[in-house]
Formats: structure tokens, sequence, C-alpha cells
């Protein structure tokens, strides 16, 4: 890992806001490493989770918020279920995510990706239309290949729709996308 | 059993499309136990993983707009057979008990949601208010024969405080249910690790190496079928099952069923109705093979 110079970068504004935005106490965490010993995804993660929180502590805004593990993170509660210390650690890292998101880093693209193109096709259906989802995931990333081999195992079994879902509350579904985004940019 | 095992129902976008067969299987289980499933009119999706990784006000209002819902057809309880699902609704009950976040959510709605719905999932309804002696006396075909290990993903169970069902690290219910059914369960070690949940499509490196540890403990246990209680889960270790393969150089065939699917046979409905030809590793032999301790 790299070396942070931590006097230097100490941001304690930054300390605050993820302790407001997720409810959580930072200092109550003391290192002990079990949400890292339990994350099924320190394999790919590129600072594992303890030390996501020791960054935080330390008020490493930008170490933090430009790492991959964020977007790489499944909210697997494994995590907040083994501190010792009763942290929500999976929230604080949805929290890290959201300002992530804010401050327009997204370091691992094809997730990034996915998740808008599910969002949008809820914000459109109503519901998930898994083929307009794909469809418009390969379109964004440009990966074509991406499981055509699943195809002769799902289609010839009637799983996937080729039109849109249709409810009546497409609209009032869309209408809670367009009322969040206005309370964003208040 | 009383005429109170009535629900509001809620399918999931993926009991739509791809986990179909899990909610074929949920119907007509429930219809055969007499537990009453009412469909909530007009549901929309929770918004998943991807909603409360982009904010949890949005989040919670895409899961309040189907709990506002329920109240208007005056059932008190919300079940789902899909854990992320019932996640997402369990979250939005628990973080809208605060006042503050309450109103930043329902300012999203055109309905607001008051706050007294119940969320459970369906595998907790059977267990808990139907009762796993219930079950045993409506089989007619158990499923004697069968090793099956259960494996119940990570977030059915977890956080304890909001899932609050079950055991957080060493969950039972699966289990007890397919005992009580008479299959052989054998213990795995990895019930609550996680499969590689959503990544398989931005990041599939992942799921081969996470559910591709799944399939090889349930090999080496012994097991002759998996049986699970999640649509992604099921998704990964099954449709995915030949990938992993490939990418690890293995040569599993282990069939994924749902717990509701093993349910059905074991109260005699047909193949046809618990969608088993929907599963892509081919079960045939599995099925043949229960009941072969009865006749040996
Ligand atoms: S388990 Fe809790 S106390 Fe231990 S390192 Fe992780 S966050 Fe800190
Ligand atoms: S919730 Fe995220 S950080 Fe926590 S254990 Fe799971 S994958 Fe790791």
């Amino acid at each position: 890992m790299e070396i942070v110079n931590i006097t230097k970068t100490y941001d304690a504004n930054f300390v605050r806001q993820v302790e407001e935005e997720s409810g959580q106490d930072m200092s109550l965490c003391y290192q002990c490493g079990n949400c890292t010993a339990g994350c099924p995804y320190t394999f790919v993660y590129d600072i594992p989770v303890n030390q996501i929180m020791r960054l935080v502590q330390t008020g490493q805004k930008e170490t933090v918020l430009k790492c991959k593990s964020l977007w790489l993170c499944a909210t697997c509660e494994s995590c907040t279920t083994r501190c010792p210390n009763n942290i929500d650690v999976a929230h604080i890292m949805d929290v890290l995510r959201h300002m992530a998101r804010r401050e327009g880093y997204a370091p691992v693209p094809t997730v990034k990706s996915f998740w808008d193109s599910f969002l949008s096709s809820v914000e459109n259906n109503g519901r998930v239309f898994e083929i307009g989802l794909l469809a418009s995931y390969i379109t964004k990333t440009g990966r074509f290949w991406t499981d055509v081999d699943l195809g002769p195992k799902v289609l010839p079994k009637g799983k996937m729709h080729f039109t849109p879902p249709q409810i009546q509350g497409k609209e009032e579904v869309k209408k809670i996308f367009n009322r969040f985004k206005e309370e964003s940019r208040k | 059993m009383s005429d109170s095992l009535t629900y509001a129902y809620y399918p999931g976008c993926s009991g739509t499309g791809t986990s179909i067969e899990y909610d074929m299987s949920t119907r007509a289980v429930c219809a055969e136990l007499g537990i009453t499933l009412t469909e909530i009119p007009d549901w929309s999706c929770c918004g998943s993983t991807p909603a409360h990784t982009v904010d949890h006000t949005l989040s919670s209002a895409l899961s309040a707009r189907n709990l506002a819902l329920v109240e208007k057809m005056n059932l008190d309880t919300a079940i789902t057979p899909c854990p992320s699902c019932l996640t997402n609704l369990k979250t939005a009950t628990h973080r809208m008990k605060k006042d503050g976040f309450r109103d930043k959510v329902n300012k999203l709605l055109d309905t607001p949601y008051q706050g007294g719905v119940a969320t459970k999932s369906v595998l907790q309804i059977i267990v808990e208010d139907m009762g796993l002696k219930a079950l045993k006396d409506k089989a007619v075909k158990p499923l004697k024969g069968l090793k099956v290990a259960a494996y119940y993903g990570c977030i059915m169970n977890r956080p304890p405080e909001v899932m609050n069902f079950d055991d957080p690290e060493h969950p039972m219910a699966m289990d007890n249910i397919m005992t009580a059914l008479g299959a052989t369960v054998l213990p795995f070690p990895l019930k609550v690790e996680c499969c590689g949940a959503s990544f398989g499509i931005p990041r599939k490196d992942i799921v081969m190496s996470l559910s591709g540890k799944l399939l090889d403990a349930a090999k080496d246990i012994g097991a002759e079928a998996l049986v699970t209680a999640c649509p992604l889960c099921q998704m990964n270790l099954d449709l995915r099952q030949d990938q992993v393969n490939s990418a690890a150089g293995t040569n599993h065939h282990i069939p994924v069923f749902y717990y509701t699917q093993l349910i059905g046979l074991a109260l005699g409905l047909s193949e046809k109705e618990l969608g088993i030809d929907k599963l892509c590793v081919d079960p045939r032999k599995v099925i043949n093979a229960i009941g072969r301790d009865e006749t040996s």
C-alpha cells in the first residue's frame, strides 16, 4: 500500500461527513481486522475494508473515495455482522460509494455502468426489464460478448421477456426518480 | 392450520423472469399448504443493490411505494421469496422509523407510507407460522435418499438486527425443512458465504471464484444437490456452473434447487408446476433417486 502522510492530508470535515451520513462512530474501530477476515471480496480489493475504516478515521478523503474496493463491495453484511464494536461497516461502505459518485470517481467502470443500466431500467419501466438492461449495459461498455454462451441456456426456458413489463405505476415510479433528482440538486 | 395464513405477496422482478421457477413453485407450494398469497397489485421494483449504492432515500422510496400499496390492501404482513427484495423492504422499514428520514422518503412518493407493515421471507412464514410438523404431515413423497446441502447466501439472515430471523452465522431453516421431509442434510461449512452476488455481468471473474468455491465445497462433503432460497445464488451456481467449470477446470454437475421445488416434490406436486424443467444443470438423476432407500 502507498504511504499516506496523515498530517498533511487530514480532512476533519470528511470524517464528520461520513459519521453524519452513516450514523456510525468511526472512533470505535480499533483495527481488529475481523471485517477484513470475513470479507469475501478482499482478494479483489485494492484496499482491505479495515484499512478503509482506518483511512476514514484519519481523514484521508481522496485515497478512500478513489479506491476500487468501494465498487466491488457486494453488501454481503459479513463485516457488519461480525464487528465486535457493532459498527455498521457495510453501511459506511454504502455511504462512501455515495460520496465517490458525487465526487465523480468510478474506478471500476463496468460495475458503475451495470448499476446505472439497472436503475434506468427501473426508472423507465417500473420494474427491471432484463433484456433491455443487458442491451443498455452492452451499449455503455461495448462488451458485446458478455454471457453470449448463456443465451441458449436461458432463452428456450422462457425465462426472459422480449418486451418491457407494463405496470400502471410506471409514471409514479418515474416521479420518484424525478423528485429524487430535484431534491439532490437543492 | 388456521385461515389466518394470508399474506400480501411481493414476487420481485426476477420472479417474473430469470427465477420464474422460484415464483411458480412458491405459489404452488403455498396453495397446497393452505397459505393464501395475494399479489400486491401493481408492485414495482425495490431497486435491489444498485439503488442503495446510489442513495438511501431513493432506495427506501422504491421499497416504500410497495409497502404503502400493502397498507391499502389491509393486510399486515408482506412476504417475498427473494432475500434481496426482503433486505430492501426491511431496511426501508427499519430506517423509516426515524421521523426525519421517513419524511424525506415520503416526499418522493405519491402516497406516503405510514410504517405499519411487517415484512418476512416466505421461508420464515413456512417455518414459523405454518410449522415443520404441519409440513411433515402433508408430505406424501418423502425425500428419502436425497443428500443435499442447504446454502443460504449472505443476506437472508444478516445483519441480524434488521433481518430478525434464524441465525446469522449458522441458519437452520432450510436444513430443518429438508430433514423434516426425509432428506439427508449434510453440514455445509459455507452456508452464508457470498456467491458473487450481482457481479456476474460486470465482473464475471469474481463470481467464477466465489461460486467455484461453493461448488467445490458441496462436492467435497458429498452433496448430490444444493438447495437455495435466493434467485441470485441459484443463478450463479446453476446457470453459470458450466462457466465456472471452464474457468476452474472442474467438472461439476450439481443440481441447484429452490427449496420450494423440493418441498413441492415431497407434497406430490407435478414437476411441471414446480418449474423443474427450467433448471440448467439436469436434476433427473437426483430426482429419480429419491425414495430409493425405501425400495432397497
Ligand atoms: S471489525 Fe470493526 S473494529 Fe474490527 S477492524 Fe473492522 S470495523 Fe474496525
Ligand atoms: S459488506 Fe462489503 S466490505 Fe463488508 S464484508 Fe461484505 S463485501 Fe466486504
